[in-house]
């Protein structure tokens, strides 16, 4: 039985509760989209490595076949939504907060949504890496929104098992409720994925978490989780409750370590809809083709849609009746973490759960901001127990480095504190700032050091070689003299020899004097910086000036 | 392009915060007024007036807009602040140069709003205190003890046009306090004016108020708990100490509770947010060692009263309290804690 009383739950820090708006699109059963005449489907839709394009233009494809291969251990295939001919492989716009445009395969769509042939995961029987393998190859992510790739959250890895496992139907953000209607439509079909999950996992216990504002999607998992041993447990409402490490402090207790991971105190956790698609994959063989993404807002009837992968945004809200006049924007996901959509030719991909239209009324341009007067109101609603004003403070100063002393990546980006500052300060945008120039920062020191690295390396090898040619020739140049069967007497002879042997020492003393450091070919100002790094790392002692020449001066 | 959250909470702004404080205020003011004349109104509108006029100027020199600063509520703070710290029916120019030191110097030579290191309305008393010490003495008498109170047009006369008929000495007092300290100079025992002058004023009625007042930010999570009890524990615990050593030389805690500013500096002064700790455990010791220098200030040194210079001094030490009591992150391991 899956009764939930008798639980106890647990209470995260801060959070806040902005208007939930669920109800705009949480009415209507979920929607079919007719076939579209064109998708676009993008070959980075899940974190990690993009797949590669495994399609030429002009080629036929089939309903699921893999037209994206994954590269690298982070990635998973990407799949024709439906029969076609590939009539692109180019950059296209994507839904992606730059704007910028990513490589995608366009589908001309040939009516017929012709499939490949499916065949389902004997997923009792397979070898577990073998099941994780085709989980891999079918495209499996995390629809929750981090799209991070299944197979690897499927893997317990050295632990064998993890105990506990979570399936998240939090659904915290405003306006949002594709979850909410999978679990009110499709609850069976979420628990037999969870039972996969499970197996994988060798979890002993499994836990749905669910916003109680969902009584509906609560009584449907109920329902379905009669006689078995899995448990749904309604949780607070209070965003953001469905932030995976809040999610699994509130039900289980256990705090995952800052910079870790649930799986370090024993606890895996997957969205709803993943579970879902994990169903899907292994009871037809069908691979990632489509999710359910909510349209709401100012659009003329919000709702929920089942979208093929590679569908255009202005597709989909056409289907939701179009937006309403004086419409201000788009959002991508919800008003908490979403972000503007620039183009509506973007597709629909594996991480978009939500598109909202904005209007004026619901969405009123936020009052210029004031100074920060420090009020601690952002301290009170973060989750994650920081002191928002303080990496602000930091942050606008670019001081980089007291912003990661004060735990800057630790900060999930919810935008409690931005939602709730007084002074209307766009605090998260400070923060990806500081996130995004350290990240520079740290990628330009490393091409730096590697740049480096190279050229020291090169130089030894070029001195290296010289010396083994200088000994060798020394060397044959001894063994002829000495074979030569010289009269020892001979004045002429011993003083060869003795020319010799001090060429000899000489080649040695100077192959003892070559460092692994040489950087005649830098511009002046490069060479000083690395003598003034140098001088640092010996203590300071030297003079940069000093340091530098006398590495660079050659070989005696 | 402006990031997530694309949502705020609206009716969160500077100026709610600054009119909850305000509003909050209003019962201390009103007491006040039925506890030491009308005189306070005076002054208030004299104080509230300077604030305005230094505030346009700093922000016209600055050349920043005015309409947000003006309408944020914070210079009003200040200068009701100053106000009610201070003697009534003192000259104009008092108030005058101690709403151009709080506004001018301490807020803006500062960066404005929000930058202040200091509480601006208490850089404004202590160099009243320090300037003008003979006038910052004038405290005048509660209602029920003096032999005249100015009515309002007195006062107004009094504040503008200097003395006139009416001898200071007719309304003016001293301060339960400065009492204690005279008493105990001239070899009388602390207790027994101590009891004797707190009975007189009927000025409990004002710390209630300000308690009233304070408990009322509390609700409205204007502030936290941590700066009101540390304080009055620090104070209490400080005078408490010196109070068992020798009763005869030392006021009980109780009187130091309730004379002086002990209960305005408790839930409106220390409590300033730009000038306070911002940690939970900052704030424990940022107040409780303000507490404890109040105390310290009252019984040894030569000032009416501490309050003010305790703020001061502990406003100095808050980016060092701040950055050794950063509160550990969720998930952090015990034990390590991060700031410095």
């Amino acid at each position: 039985m899956s009764a939930a009383r008798g639980r106890k739950l647990y209470t995260f820090p801060g959070g806040v509760h902005p208007e939930e708006h669920k109800a705009e699109s949480a009415g209507r059963p979920i929607a079919a989209m007719p076939l579209l005449p064109l998708y676009v489907v993008p070959l980075r839709q899940h974190i990690g490595e993009p797949a590669r394009p495994v399609v030429q233009v002009g080629q036929q494809v089939l309903r699921g076949q893999m037209i994206g291969a994954p590269q690298g251990y982070v990635s998973v295939g990407v799949h024709a939504p439906t029969s076609g001919r590939v009539v692109a492989v180019e950059p296209r716009p994507v839904p992606h907060p730059s704007g910028l445009k990513d490589l995608c395969v366009v589908i001309e769509a040939d009516g017929e949504d012709r499939a490949i042939d499916m065949t389902p995961l004997d997923w009792h029987r397979m070898d577990p890496s073998a099941l994780r393998n085709r989980l891999r190859e079918m495209g499996l992510a995390g629809l929750g929104g981090a799209v991070f790739p299944s197979f690897i959250k499927l893997n317990p890895g050295a632990r064998r098992q993890i105990p506990i496992l979570i399936l998240n139907g939090a659904e915290c953000e405003p306006w949002i409720t594709c979850d909410d209607r999978l679990m009110r439509e499709r609850a069976s079909e979420i628990l037999i994925g969870a039972a996969i999950m499970r197996h994988m996992l060798g979890a002993e216990q499994v836990l749905v978490g669910i916003e109680d504002n969902k009584p509906e999607a609560i009584a449907c998992m109920t329902a379905a989780a009669v006689g078995s041993d899995v448990e749904v447990v309604p949780v607070p409402t209070v965003y953001p409750a469905g932030g995976g490490k809040q999610l699994t402090y509130t039900l289980t207790g256990r705090v995952t370590p800052s910079r870790g991971l649930s799986t370090d105190v024993g606890v895996q956790m997957f969205n709803v809809g993943t579970a879902y698609s994990l169903y899907r994959a292994v009871t037809f063989g069908e691979p990632l083709l489509s999710r359910i993404v909510t349209v709401t807002g100012h659009v003329a009837s919000p709702g929920n849609f089942e979208v093929r992968l590679g569908t255009p945004v202005a597709d989909l809200l056409a289907a939701a009746g179009g937006e309403r006049p004086q419409a201000t924007g788009r959002v991508v996901g919800g008003p908490m973490m979403g972000f503007e959509l620039h183009d509506t030719a973007a597709p629909v991909t594996k991480a978009v759960n939500c598109i909202l239209v904005k209007n004026a009324q619901l969405f009123p341009e936020p009052p210029p901001p004031m100074p920060c007067i420090r009020c601690g109101e952002c301290a009170r609603a973060c989750p994650v127990e920081l002191q928002p004003f303080e990496l602000y403070w930091y942050a606008h100063h670019r001081d980089f480095g007291k912003t990661q002393a004060y735990h800057l990546f630790d900060c999930i980006e919810c935008g409690c504190c931005s939602y709730v500052c007084p002074s209307h300060i766009p605090l998260v945008d400070f923060y990806r700032f500081a996130k995004s120039e350290i990240w520079a920062r740290e990628r330009e020191k490393q091409a730096a050091d590697q740049a480096r690295a190279r050229h020291e390396f090169r130089t030894f090898r070029l001195e290296r070689e010289k010396q083994e040619k200088a000994e060798k020739l020394a060397k044959k140049a001894a063994e002829r003299l000495e074979s030569g069967a010289v009269a020892a007497e001979d004045p002429e002879a011993a003083r060869k020899k003795a020319i010799l042997a001090a060429a000899i020492e000489k080649a040695k003393k100077a192959k003892e004097a070559v460092q692994p450091k040489n950087v005649d070919n830098l511009p002046a100002e490069v060479q000083r910086e690395i003598a003034a790094i140098e001088a640092r790392r010996r203590g300071g002692a030297d003079e940069p000036e000093a340091a530098a020449t006398a590495r660079t001066t050659p070989n005696p | 392009m402006p990031g997530s959250p694309h949502i705020s909470l609206q009716r969160n702004s500077v100026r709610a915060v600054m009119l909850k404080v305000l509003a909050a205020l209003v019962p201390g003011v009103i007491v006040h007024a039925w506890v030491f004349g009308p005189g306070i109104w005076v002054s208030l509108l004299v104080c509230t007036a300077f604030a305005y006029l230094f505030e346009a100027l700093a922000l016209a020199m600055r050349n920043l807009p005015l309409k947000p600063f003006l309408t944020d509520g914070s210079v009003l703070v200040t200068a009701w602040l100053l106000a009610l710290s201070m003697p009534t029916l003192l000259p104009w120019w008092i108030y005058a140069v101690g709403m151009l030191i709080a506004v001018l110097v301490a807020k803006h030579l500062y960066g404005g709003l929000g930058q202040n290191l200091f509480n601006p309305a208490m850089v404004g008393y202590a160099a009243l205190i320090v300037s003008f010490p003979m006038y910052m003495n004038l405290w005048p008498a509660p209602v029920s003890v003096a032999s005249h109170t100015p009515n309002l047009m007195e006062a107004f006369d009094l504040v503008f046009a200097g003395q006139g008929a009416v001898s200071p000495d007719a309304y003016t007092a001293a301060t339960p306090m400065d009492a204690v300290r005279a008493h105990v100079r001239a070899g009388g025992r602390a207790e027994e004016i101590a009891r004797e002058s707190f009975k007189l004023i009927g000025k409990e009625t004002l710390v209630l108020t300000y308690l009233l007042g304070g408990v009322l930010l509390l609700a409205t999570r204007v502030i936290t708990w941590h700066i009101p009890v540390a304080f009055l524990a620090g104070v209490t615990v400080t005078a408490g100490v010196l109070y068992g050593l020798d009763p005869a030389r030392y006021a009980d805690p109780l009187f130091h509770l309730v004379t002086g500013s002990t209960m305005l500096g408790a839930f409106f002064i220390l409590t300033d947010p730009v000038s306070a700790s911002g940690t939970p455990r900052g704030k424990l010791i940022y107040a409780g060692l303000a507490g404890f220098i109040t105390v310290l200030i009252r019984t040894y040194g030569n000032y009416p009263d501490g309050v003010a210079f305790s703020v001061l001094l502990m406003n100095m030490a808050v980016p060092f309290i701040d950055a050794h009591t950063q509160p550990r992150v969720f998930g952090e391991a015990r034990g390590r804690r991060g700031g410095s």
